[in-house]
């Protein structure tokens, strides 16, 4: 079978990478990433496709009010957040069930497309899209599970890094397809989520084909419980890496909030406002290879403080006076170098706190802690937003980002810089 | 399993998806061609002269299929379902009053659509040109014509998943000043000021003074009847649970759409007419649930838009709740009496 199935009782964490050859630190790629970037990848064209069209679809193709909408949003949005946790947990059960909890996770998003076609109201409409949710938490712990036990501890950021770039390219393009269709079609909303189911399940055919399974044939020393995985608090490493997670989850400010203080500071014409987003993504796609690289080679745990630093100085520069016609350029670019520094980067390092047969479990830890960390700073900030102005609210985010920084540099766990 | 055997299924599987891709394309391709053509039975569209200062014309967006799709029409105020003349100008939304039209339309780009408002004089020419942040909703113009409002959707970020917002401009169609957001404006909450990040407006309604107007505020899941003023800058919350108001000829009364308790999700909104002076709530003759800023015919009858075979139908209803709702005509939304 596949690379990673002929392996006899490899050691720790290198199923189906290349070793790095003697006196090179340059290491390949694991075939497994590249699989999952191209699941990544492909999902994201099929589910960006239906995200880009959906309010146009609900507004002039149903005619209906997409308001009041985004209040379900929330609530779908923390269930997610917990389903990410079952989802680890179940990947870690049994010894590896990676590759099927992630496929029950894509298949369960797949599904959900062409029952798009059927729903012709907002409650089903809304259950649909929570059920797309619920794929989207199920498959993102054990996906990020089979990209770190399948790179070595000194590749991990480059392979998280590879697969982001990917995951991100199928985003930028998603939308572009959907427009595509609909130029070609006039209103051909069922064109657009016929060929978006399409591309899912070829997302999941991929999965299936070129994603070695789980490690079937090794029955694990210890089976995984839950109370196991909650126990991986008592790691010191992994309960300071959430602890700091959770920390600069609170001081980063939701992305919508970003772009709406770059308007309002810069006037961005309302024709640009939808495209502020795409910059990010751009930013991210560039950086997130070249960051990851970097974080294997200076130390993952620099590279992620340093990513929140970047947003520090783009707070900084949304506070000051210059209004200059670079500035949103800037912003977007140091926006999208965050995320390159910090989304895959944060899951490497996190991957050395966290033993094998719970690696599932312990991200999915870290991707919960910092989501609802996230979440509880959109509620702050837009409540500091409402009693002090946004100047203001963006200012005590910068000062509590800033703390936070500091703080973790010296929670800085050890072992996360390769020799 | 071999690679080879892998890469066989994957590439077979792909060619079967193409295939499917491909024909629902093709099929929605072939429907938009059909909807370029006449349909059988539908009204008789032709184009020609239309006018904003015509004698009693009743002016909306037309949606039956066909080369005249999607182009403000003009019929006789008092044969609506009569003949339509196109006037080549394309809108998702209109409105016109006392010579001056807002059109709001989609501007098809390379990689995406953008929207834009034009403000039009009395024979449908661009006096001012807009952006609009999102997708079109509503759009008014003060009785006077003075001035125009819009509402959009704003949305776009992939991040924030399906949350919506919108965004409401007002324009003085004489300086082409633009206030491009309400929220700019003083809240004044049940007596007291308030500020909210998410206080959305939506719906503006103008009175003939050319200072007040009305709109829907939405902030912390409800929403208000606001009464605004122009030269202050403020808004003024009047009453709870109003969505689209749109103000009587006399000024004394408002149509809504209100959230009814105790009706589906997805479909909740009556229609009902306020009386300012009392403020007694009046529900109209229509059952069905109406997504649309109504418009006021004369003192007596109010006409909205319903969801029908080609997009959408007018109908009608007194305005005092009595007698039953009625269809003046097919495939048109966005209606305005002129003249």
């Amino acid at each position: 079978m596949y690379v990673a199935d002929s392996r006899a009782s490899a050691p720790a964490s290198a199923d189906g990478a290349v070793r790095p050859v003697a006196g090179r630190r340059r290491a390949a790629i694991a075939p497994t990433v590249f699989a999952l970037g191209t699941v990544s990848l492909v999902t994201d064209v099929s589910s960006e496709m239906v995200t880009a069209v959906l309010p146009l679809y609900l507004v002039t193709g149903l005619g209906l009010s997409p308001l009041g909408f985004g209040l379900l949003d929330g609530v779908y949005n923390g269930f997610s957040a917990l389903v990410r946790l079952v989802g680890g947990h179940l990947a870690d059960r049994g010894g590896g069930r990676h590759k099927w909890v992630a496929g029950v996770g894509y298949g369960i998003s797949a599904v959900c497309k062409p029952l798009l076609l059927v729903a012709h109201s907002l409650t089903p409409i809304g259950l649909v899209l929570a059920a797309d949710r619920t794929g989207k938490g199920l498959r993102t712990a054990p996906r990020d599970a089979l990209i770190s036990l399948s790179s070595t501890a000194e590749t991990r950021g480059r392979a998280f890094g590879v697969h982001r770039a990917m995951d991100t390219a199928g985003a930028l393009l998603g939308p572009l397809v959907a427009f595509l269709i609909l130029r070609a079609t006039v209103d051909g909303y069922d064109a657009v989520f016929t060929v978006s189911f399409c591309v899912a399940v070829v997302g999941v055919l991929v999965l299936v084909l070129f994603v070695p399974g789980g490690r079937g044939d090794a029955v694990p020393v210890e089976r995984p419980t839950l109370r196991g995985a909650v126990g991986l608090l008592r790691r010191r490493e992994l309960r300071r890496i959430t602890v700091c997670a959770l920390l600069l989850g609170l001081a980063t400010v939701s992305d919508s909030f970003v772009y709406l203080l770059l308007q309002r500071r810069l006037g961005v014409p309302d024709r640009w406002f939808a495209l502020l987003p795409l910059g990010t993504a751009a930013s991210f796609l560039l950086l997130a290879v070249v960051l990851g690289r970097l974080a294997d080679r200076v130390g993952r745990w620099a590279v992620f403080v340093a990513g929140h630093g970047g947003l520090l100085v783009a707070y900084a520069l949304l506070l000051t006076a210059w209004r200059g016609s670079a500035l949103p350029y800037v912003v977007l670019a140091l926006h999208g170098a965050f995320y390159a520094a910090t989304d895959g980067v944060l899951m490497a390092a996190a991957s050395d706190g966290v033993p094998e047969a719970l690696r599932s479990s312990g991200l999915a830890l870290v991707q919960t802690g910092q989501a609802m960390a996230r979440f509880a700073c959109s509620l702050l900030f837009g409540a500091a937003w409402t009693v002090w102005g946004d100047r203001a609210a963006l200012a005590g985010a910068a000062v509590a980002l800033a703390a936070c920084a500091l703080f973790s540099l010296t929670l800085r766990p050890k072992g996360t810089v390769p020799a | 399993m071999t690679v080879r055997n892998r890469v066989l299924i994957l590439v077979s599987a792909v060619a079967v998806l193409a295939a499917i891709g491909v024909a629902s394309v093709l099929h929605a391709s072939a429907r938009a061609d059909r909807r370029d053509h006449t349909q059988a039975g539908g009204p008789r569209v032709t184009p020609g002269a239309v006018t904003l200062t015509g004698q009693g014309s009743l002016l909306f967006r037309n949606m039956a299929w066909g080369p005249h799709r999607d182009e403000v029409v003009s019929v006789p105020a008092g044969d609506p379902s009569g003949a339509r003349t196109a006037s080549g100008v394309k809108c998702l939304r209109f409105y016109a009053a006392s010579g001056t039209g807002v059109c709001l339309q989609a501007v098809h780009g390379a990689v995406s659509d953008t929207y834009r408002a034009l403000i039009l004089d009395a024979r449908l020419r661009t006096v001012h040109t807009y952006d609009v942040p999102g997708i079109p909703s509503r759009a008014r113009v003060s009785p006077t014509g003075h001035f125009a409002a819009w509402t959009a959707f704003v949305g776009g970020d992939s991040y924030a998943g399906t949350n919506f917002s919108t965004r409401t401009a007002i324009v003085d169609t004489r300086s082409g000043r633009l206030i491009p957001s309400l929220e700019d404006f003083r809240i004044v909450k049940d007596g007291h000021p308030y500020r909210a990040p998410d206080a959305n407006f939506w719906g503006v309604t103008f009175a003939r003074d050319d200072r007040t107007f009305y709109a829907t505020l939405a902030t912390k899941g409800s929403t208000y009847l606001v009464q605004g003023d122009l030269r202050a800058r403020t808004v003024t919350t009047l009453h709870a649970d109003v969505e689209c108001p749109s103000l009587s000829p006399d000024g004394t009364r408002i149509a809504y759409k209100k959230r009814v308790k105790g009706l589906p999700k997805d479909a909740p909104w009556h229609l009902y007419v306020l009386d300012l002076r009392t403020m007694r709530e009046t529900p109209l003759a229509e059952r069905r649930s109406v997504d649309d800023q109504a418009v006021w015919r004369d003192a007596r009858t109010v006409v909205y838009a319903l969801p029908g075979d080609y997009g959408a139908d007018l109908y009608q209803a007194p305005a005092d709740g009595s007698g039953a709702p009625r269809r003046i005509t097919e495939a048109a939304v966005s209606p305005a009496y002129v003249g």
